[in-house]
């Protein structure tokens, strides 16, 4: 314990590694940099990297942007639809995961065929998902749903399907009734699986949307669902097609920045969430 | 003991060779972890002697820094100060404050480590191999040979995975001494062992010792475990460690379980386990976490 | 032990210390027969066929039957099968067109492009990353960097950086996998107990081959599961790569058919993505339990740690 402690305290920021990350970040700028604008300071266009708009640019994209609300409507009907799927993948995703968990009869009819759909992936789920729904904006809801949704489940039957045994055994020998057992042990003892589920399902979540948005706002010469749409995925589809492509890459960092967010909250609550889990 | 093949080592209760090996001495070590001014004192100021040939038992609470010395003896921890020597040869000090692993001095480690993806025999003869001191095919035969003599026949191609705890740790033996260690440092090897199964483990090591008399260097916090099986055995305080008490245990040797029920063992028992007892105490009041 | 000698510990009959050993000299076959019967009597097999009787059922009621709303849009189990499995199919796709085995060959040639490309860099990348504090400072914070940006947001930027159709999805395809690969993998190595790496060195290991015997092998399982998170990856981004831009594949055949009104075609476009990607991601499972036979053997005894 102590020495973990101190060998924590001795990594901090000021530490050698924080540098070295500092370092690193600022070689993979510079070398960024000088790629993107190869053509004209060697004459020569290095493979690939000289197609992407350099940092600089892309951070007075970024600077333009802030400021622009349309560009912030964009990110919040992202986060918006983000967080209905999501929202809607837990609420549906946790009972279904717990109630497979505790009844092996449910578990025997729902699981093969949960198997069974889970290898789709969500997005191949868009046309039929389009053609369902009445609206565009349920079509992108569902198939974000369907991307938390699986692995949320599969992280709650694993961590239901953990617990210890001589939980049960101790409540039972102290009198608690079923429900009891499922409200005190099963549902915390499986909290910690469900965090680590929705940390990973909100990222999925974010993958889902942006590759939703870009499907339904451009696609194959915006081939499914109209021009409608919005958001951030649409965002850097419509830059593409417009061809700023400095655009793109501050879309894809505000992107980043997002998931990177919402990972960071879910921990949080996480955290809050699962107070016996933070000790180290 | 059949005829033995050129290879193996011949084995009898008394060593051919009245050469032994392995002493350790550990002289006014310290060790500090962290910062000085910020550190925890882990080992303070310790000094006493493994003599070679015998074995030595270690006794302390869980967390007192006993393991800490031991590491510093294998050369995976460095010393803050002082010096330790394996027959008079500096193996750490203050210029060089971390030793060298190495295949003279072998550690069985308190939970096992048999590499789970090789087979008991890869096991085994890892060490030769690596040090590329014999051809596979000896080091098979050599390995094949030391295991049927340990008791260990049949089971080569296994996985350690598929043996109980018990025979892990007996292969785990035999893995150290086919290096022909000067001294085996044995961290807690039995901790995680049912005690019948432990009991067996004391007289199948006391074996070992007899045939080979490799030195032993044997950690625990059992003090019966300590006075059966020690020459000596050194009572630690609880952090920072330190020697509180050394003891010479003149049970005779060859031992068995027998040694148990006699008054000079009660003796020793209750000559230490007050000592014991009150450092065990201390650890406890002072809330250290088993790990 | 009160008939204790010394000698006799040692020299006693190993076998008893053997986990189990009824398990041992046991063909695989024999087991995999053995297990499949165990099954059989066990409820199981009858729920599933329940489960599934139920969704298939739901579908067909409702789709074909009942004719509900929104419901009645979707393409019911049976137009789907018959179209599948027609000798001339209404809408051009079907088991017997040459059409659908390229589909087929197309996506997965592109999903075993990425996946390799992403196993030859992110495995090796991902032990070093775990096996040098040093090389992880210096690279992990890029790695980091890079990471929250979800591999389907960089379609765009795939499709200005790389000429063609097919080196963008491909290239989108391998960044997702070579993240969850290089990943795992770190942390399998940094699962490795520290007591492996000290033994070898204790028996004389180099530097080097405590790497090739300790790590390596240790981080084995965690490479595993990293390698099969990395196929169903793959292909959740194969298809969106698919059907934002490129021809034939899979998730081209999804949008195409939905833009030509083929709607049965996209439910067989997903079954026969949900077959392709299980079979891949069992083939990965498969050569993994081949490859650490120690960890099959010691699941199959239950495990006595």
């Amino acid at each position: 314990m102590a020495k973990a402690f101190v060998l924590r305290a001795m990594s901090t920021v000021g530490g050698d590694d924080f540098w070295r990350g500092i370092a690193s970040i600022a070689v993979f700028l510079i070398f960024w940099e000088v790629g993107s604008r190869s053509q004209a300071l060697f004459g020569i266009a290095f493979p690939w990297i000289s197609q992407i708009p350099a940092p600089s640019a892309v951070l007075q994209e970024l600077v333009v942007l802030v400021q622009d609300p349309s560009f912030w409507m964009s990110a919040l009907l992202s986060t918006l639809r983000v967080f209905e799927g999501f929202l809607a993948a837990m609420v549906v995703g946790i009972p279904l995961g717990l109630a497979m968990a505790v009844s092996r009869t449910f578990y025997g009819i729902t699981f093969p065929v949960f198997e069974v759909l889970r290898p789709i992936p969500p997005l191949a789920w868009v046309p039929a998902s389009i053609i369902f729904w009445p609206t565009q904006e349920l079509s992108i809801a569902f198939v974000t749903f369907l991307g938390a949704f699986f692995t949320i489940v599969i992280n709650v039957i694993g961590g239901a399907q953990a617990i210890d045994v001589r939980y049960f055994q101790a409540a039972r020998s102290m009198g608690s009734s079923t429900w009891d057992i499922f409200c005190r042990i099963i549902l915390p003892a499986t909290l910690p699986s469900i965090v680590v589920g929705a940390t990973v399902g909100v990222g999925i979540t974010w993958a889902v949307v942006v590759a939703a948005e870009m499907i339904s706002g451009g696609g194959s010469a915006g081939s499914v669902g109209g021009a409608a749409g919005g958001g951030l995925g649409f965002f850097i589809w419509n830059s593409y097609v417009g061809g700023s492509y400095t655009q793109i890459v501050a879309g894809m960092i505000s992107i980043g920045i997002a998931g990177y967010l919402s990972s960071a909250v879910l921990r949080k609550i996480g955290k809050w969430l699962t107070p016996w889990l933070s000790q180290y | 003991m059949s005829a033995q093949p050129a290879t193996a080592r011949s084995y009898s209760a008394v060593p051919a060779q009245p050469l032994r090996k392995g002493g350790v001495r550990i002289a006014d070590v310290v060790k500090v972890y962290g910062t000085s001014e910020a550190g925890i004192l882990a080992v303070d100021h310790c000094t006493f002697d493994v003599p070679p040939g015998e074995i030595t038992v270690v006794v302390g609470p869980s967390g007192c820094g006993k393991t800490t010395l031991l590491n510093a003896i294998a050369g995976f921890h460095s010393i803050s100060s002082g010096n330790i020597y394996l027959d008079d040869e500096l193996l750490c000090g203050p210029r060089k404050l971390k030793a060298q692993p190495g295949p003279d001095r072998i550690v069985v480690f308190q939970n096992g480590a048999l590499f789970p993806w090789k087979t008991n025999i890869e096991n085994v003869t890892f060490g030769p191999i690596m040090q590329g001191l014999l051809s596979r095919a000896e080091a098979y035969e050599k390995a094949r040979d030391m295991m049927a003599d340990a008791g260990l026949r049949g089971i080569e191609h296994n996985y350690p995975g598929e043996m109980s705890s018990g025979v892990r740790r007996r292969v785990e033996i035999v893995r150290a001494l086919m290096n022909d260690p000067k001294i085996l440092l044995l961290d807690e090897p039995y901790r995680a062992l049912d005690s019948l199964t432990k009991s067996v483990m004391h007289e199948a090591l006391l074996e070992v010792f007899y045939k080979n008399r490799v030195t032993i260097f044997f950690i625990t916090h059992d003090l019966e475990e300590a006075i059966f099986l020690g020459h000596r055995v050194v009572i630690m305080t609880t952090r920072p460690c330190r020697p509180k008490k050394i003891l010479d245990i003149d049970i005779p040797h060859p031992r068995d379980y027998s040694v148990l029920t006699t008054k000079r063992f009660r003796e020793f028992m209750d000559e230490t386990a007050a000592a014991v007892h009150e450092e065990a105490l201390k650890a406890f009041a002072a809330g250290e976490k088993e790990r | 032990m009160t008939e204790a000698s010394p000698l006799r510990a040692l020299n006693r009959d190993v076998s008893l210390g053997l986990a189990d050993d009824a398990v041992r000299g046991i063909s695989p076959l024999a087991l995999a027969i053995h297990r499949f019967l165990l099954w059989l009597r066990s409820p199981r097999p009858y729920l599933m066929i329940v489960g599934f009787t139920l969704f298939i059922g739901f579908w067909y009621l409702a789709v074909e039957v009942w004719k509900l709303p929104r419901f009645s849009e979707m393409p019911g189990p049976t137009e789907v099968v018959r179209e599948w499995f027609s000798r001339n199919p209404t809408y051009g796709l079907s088991v017997f067109t040459p059409e659908y085995y390229l589909h087929i060959w197309v996506s997965t040639r592109r999903v075993a492009i990425a996946f390799f490309l992403a196993t030859a860099i992110g495995v090796p990348l991902g032990l070093f990353l775990g096996w040098s504090e040093r090389f992880k400072q210096y690279v992990f914070p890029v790695f980091e960097l890079l990471r929250p940006v979800p591999p389907l947001a960089w379609v765009p930027l795939a499709i200005v950086m790389f000429k063609g159709s097919e080196t963008p999805i491909i290239f989108l395809t391998f960044l997702a996998s070579f993240y969850a690969t290089a990943l795992n993998t770190m942390l399998g190595v940094e699962s490795i107990d520290v007591s492996y790496t000290r033994a070898a060195s204790c028996l004389g290991a180099t530097r080097w081959q405590v790497f090739r015997h300790v790590i390596v092998p240790g981080a084995m399982p965690f490479i595993f599961t990293g390698l099969q998170i990395s196929v169903g990856v793959a292909w959740f981004s194969l298809v969106a790569g698919e059907m934002v831009s490129g021809q034939y594949g899979l998730g081209y055949v999804i949008n195409t058919s939905y833009t030509m009104v083929r709607y049965p075609t996209i439910v067989i476009g997903m079954i026969t993505l949900g077959i392709v990607g299980y079979v891949t991601s069992a083939a990965v499972r498969f050569v993994g339990d081949h490859l650490m036979q120690w960890r099959t053997r010691e699941l199959a005894l239950g495990g006595d740690r």
